[in-house]
C-alpha cells in the first residue's frame, strides 16, 4: 500500500493562531489521530520545533555553510506531518481534508516512493551480491 | 470529483455506515444493498454536484434507500411500516456519532462477516467488500475468480446470514474469544492469498496482503487487550517487511537466503516487533509464536547469522499449542540449520511416513533440498522434479526446475 505524507504547512499568521487556541486543537488532532489508528492506515505523526531553532546547512559553496533558520523568502513553514498508509492519492487527500487545520495553513499530500521504483540494480545491490558470492554466501 | 474521489470517501465511511444502518434496520443484507445503491448513485451525481461534507452525503442517501427498501416491504408487514415512518428512526442513526457505538458497530461488523455459518469462501468476500469496501471486481482480481462468482458469494452469505437469524450484536463474553479466532484466520487468509498467491502467475499480490494488515491494525485497535490479534498483526507486518527484497527486477521470487536485507522495510518490522511485544503479555499464542519465529528473521543480518536454535525452540511450542504437519516440516527446515540436515531429514522421512501432507509440493521441495545438502544428487534432482510437478504457482515452480537443473 503505497505511503503518503501529509505535510503541515503553516505561515507565521497560523502558527500564532495554532498557538492561541492549542489545547483545543490537541484534542481534535488526537481524536483525529484516533480515527486514523482505527482505520489501520496511520503510519506516524510529528510535530516540527519552531522553525527559528532550526538551522540550514547550504551546500551552495565548496563546502556547508551553516545558518540559523528560518529560511529566507519561504513565507510557509513546515510545521509537522502525518505519515499514512492508504490505497490512493484520493484517500490520502481526503484524510488530509479532515485534519484539524488552523485557518491560512495549508497541507502538502506527498507520496512516498516506493522501493520497487527504485532502480533494482543499484550499484549497492551488485555491491552486495558481489560481497555475498566471495563469501560463498550465493 | 471522480470516481477515484467517490471510492476514496466510500473507502473511509463504507464500514462505519453499513454498520449503523445494520444496527438501524437490523438486516445485514439490505444495509449493505442500501450502502451500495448510495455510492452507485454517488459515482453519478458527484461529478455534477459534489457534496459539502461527502460521508454525511453516502450515510443520509444509504438512510433514505434503506428507508425504501423497508417501505417496499410494508405492504407485507405492517409492523415495518410504523417503523419506516417513526421520526424515531432518523434519530436511531444519527447515534452513529457517538465514537464508541462506531467502534462496537464495526467490530460486529467484523464477526457477522466472518460468522461461522458461512463458508470460507463467503466469509472472506463478505470481510473485504463489507469491512474493507473493496468492490466485487477488486475481491475478483485479488482471488483470480470471476466478478459473478464474487456476486454470488456475497450474495448467498447475505441470505445465510438472515436465515440462520445472525443478530446483529458483538458475541457474549464467553463466546468472543471463540469467536476472534474466526476473525483472525480469516484476515490471515488474506494475508497468505496476497503474500504468497495460491495460483497464477504473480508471486506477490501486495494489495490484498496490506488490506489484511490495514484490517489488522483496526481490529488490534478495537480489541487492544487480545494478545493474539497484535500476534497476528506482528506476524502479517514482519512478512510484508520482507516484500520489496521477495522478488527480482522480472518478478521471479528470491529466496530468503539471496535477499538484500537491506531492503526489507525497517519501519514495518519496527512495527511488527512493537506488536509482538504487546502480543507476548501472557505467553505466545499460534499467531504470536510465528510472529517471534518472523521477528528471529526480521533481526538477523544473514541466514547464518540468525538464531536458528530459538527458532526451532519456538516451532516446537508451536507444534504444541497448534498441531500440523506444515508446522512440522518449517520444525525440519529449522533443525537442518541449526543442527545439520540429516537430522531434519528423519523429520521430513516421519512425516511422508504418516502420508501427512499428502499432494503439496513442500515436502518434495525442502526433501530434495536435504538431500542435496547431504551430497545425495539424484536422489535431491527427483524430489525437486516432483515438488515441480505438484506446484500449482508458475514463478515458484521455474525456481524449483532450476534447482534440478543445477543438480544436474
Amino acid at each position: 500500500m503505497p505511503k503518503y505524507m501529509l505535510i503541515m504547512r503553516g505561515t507565521d499568521e497560523s502558527n500564532a493562531a495554532l498557538m492561541a487556541g492549542f489545547e483545543e486543537l490537541a484534542a481534535s488532532t488526537y481524536q483525529y489521530i484516533e480515527d486514523l489508528v482505527k482505520a489501520g492506515v496511520f503510519v506516524a505523526a510529528e510535530g516540527l520545533d519552531d522553525a527559528g531553532q532550526g538551522v540550514v546547512v547550504d551546500f551552495s559553496g565548496e563546502t556547508p555553510v551553516v545558518t540559523d533558520g528560518p529560511y529566507g523568502e519561504t513565507k510557509e513553514l513546515f510545521g509537522g506531518y502525518f505519515m499514512l498508509e492508504v490505497a490512493s492519492k484520493q484517500e490520502a487527500v481526503e484524510w488530509a481534508k479532515r485534519i484539524p487545520a488552523v485557518t491560512g495553513s495549508k497541507i502538502e499530500v506527498r507520496r512516498v516512493a516506493g522501493e520497487d521504483e527504485m532502480p533494482q540494480d543499484t550499484a549497492g545491490s551488485i555491491e552486495e551480491r558481489a560481497r555475498r558470492e566471495s563469501n560463498g554466501q550465493i | 470529483m471522480g470516481t477515484a474521489d467517490v471510492e476514496a470517501v466510500w473507502r473511509i465511511e463504507s464500514a462505519r455506515i453499513v454498520a449503523a444502518l445494520t444496527r438501524f434496520t437490523g438486516d445485514f443484507g439490505l444495509a449493505e444493498d442500501a450502502a451500495q445503491e448510495a455510492v452507485a448513485e454517488a459515482l453519478v451525481s458527484w461529478p455534477l454536484a459534489p457534496p459539502a461534507n461527502p460521508g454525511g452525503w453516502l450515510m443520509t442517501t444509504a438512510r433514505r434507500r434503506a428507508i425504501d427498501a423497508i417501505r417496499r416491504r410494508t405492504a407485507l408487514q405492517d409492523r415495518h411500516a410504523l417503523l419506516a415512518a417513526d421520526p424515531a428512526v432518523d434519530s436511531a442513526v444519527d447515534e452513529e456519532i457517538d465514537p464508541d457505538r462506531i467502534d462496537d458497530d464495526i467490530l460486529a461488523l467484523m464477526f457477522v462477516s466472518c460468522h461461522p455459518v458461512l463458508s470460507r469462501e463467503a466469509r472472506v468476500a463478505l470481510t473485504l467488500r463489507v469491512v474493507g469496501g473493496l468492490s466485487s471486481e477488486e475481491i475478483a482480481r485479488a482471488f483470480l475468480v470471476s466478478v459473478p462468482t464474487v456476486q454470488a458469494r456475497i450474495s448467498r452469505g447475505k441470505k445465510t446470514i438472515a436465515a440462520a437469524g445472525v443478530p446483529f450484536e458483538l458475541p457474549a463474553a464467553g463466546e468472543r474469544r471463540e469467536r476472534l479466532g474466526g476473525v483472525l484466520s480469516v484476515l490471515y487468509v488474506i494475508f497468505t492469498e496476497g503474500s504468497t498467491a495460491t495460483s497464477g502467475d504473480r508471486l506477490l499480490r501486495p494489495d490484498v496482503a496490506y488490506e489484511a494488515i490495514r484490517l489488522a491494525r483496526t481490529l488490534a485497535a478495537l480489541e487492544p487487550d487480545e494478545p493474539e490479534v497484535h500476534g497476528l498483526l506482528a506476524l502479517c507486518e514482519l512478512t510484508a517487511a520482507r516484500f520489496p527484497a521477495r522478488t527480482g527486477p522480472d518478478g521471479s521470487p528470491v529466496l530468503l537466503e539471496d535477499q538484500d536485507r537491506r531492503r526489507w522495510d525497517f519501519s514495518a518490522i519496527r512495527r511488527g516487533l512493537a506488536a509482538l511485544v504487546k502480543a507476548s503479555t501472557h505467553g505466545l499464542g499460534p499467531y504470536g509464536l510465528q510472529a517471534a519465529i518472523a521477528a528471529a528473521h526480521a533481526s538477523a543480518p544473514s541466514v547464518e547469522a540468525t538464531d536458528w536454535d530459538r527458532i526451532v525452540v519456538l516451532y516446537e511450542a508451536l507444534g504444541r499449542v497448534a498441531p500440523s504437519p506444515v508446522v512440522e516440516l518449517n520444525r525440519a527446515v529449522a533443525v537442518a540449520m541449526a543442527t545439520g540436515p540429516a537430522q531434519a531429514l528423519a523429520i521430513v522421512d516421519d512425516l511422508i511416513a504418516l502420508d501427512r501432507l499428502p499432494g503439496s509440493h513442500l515436502v518434495p521441495t525442502v526433501r530434495g533440498e536435504l538431500l542435496a545438502r547431504l551430497g545425495r544428487r539424484p536422489e535431491a534432482r527427483a524430489e525437486l522434479e516432483l515438488a515441480a510437478r505438484l506446484c500449482a504457482n508458475q514463478r515458484e515452480r521455474s525456481v524449483l526446475l532450476r534447482k534440478a537443473a543445477a543438480l544436474g
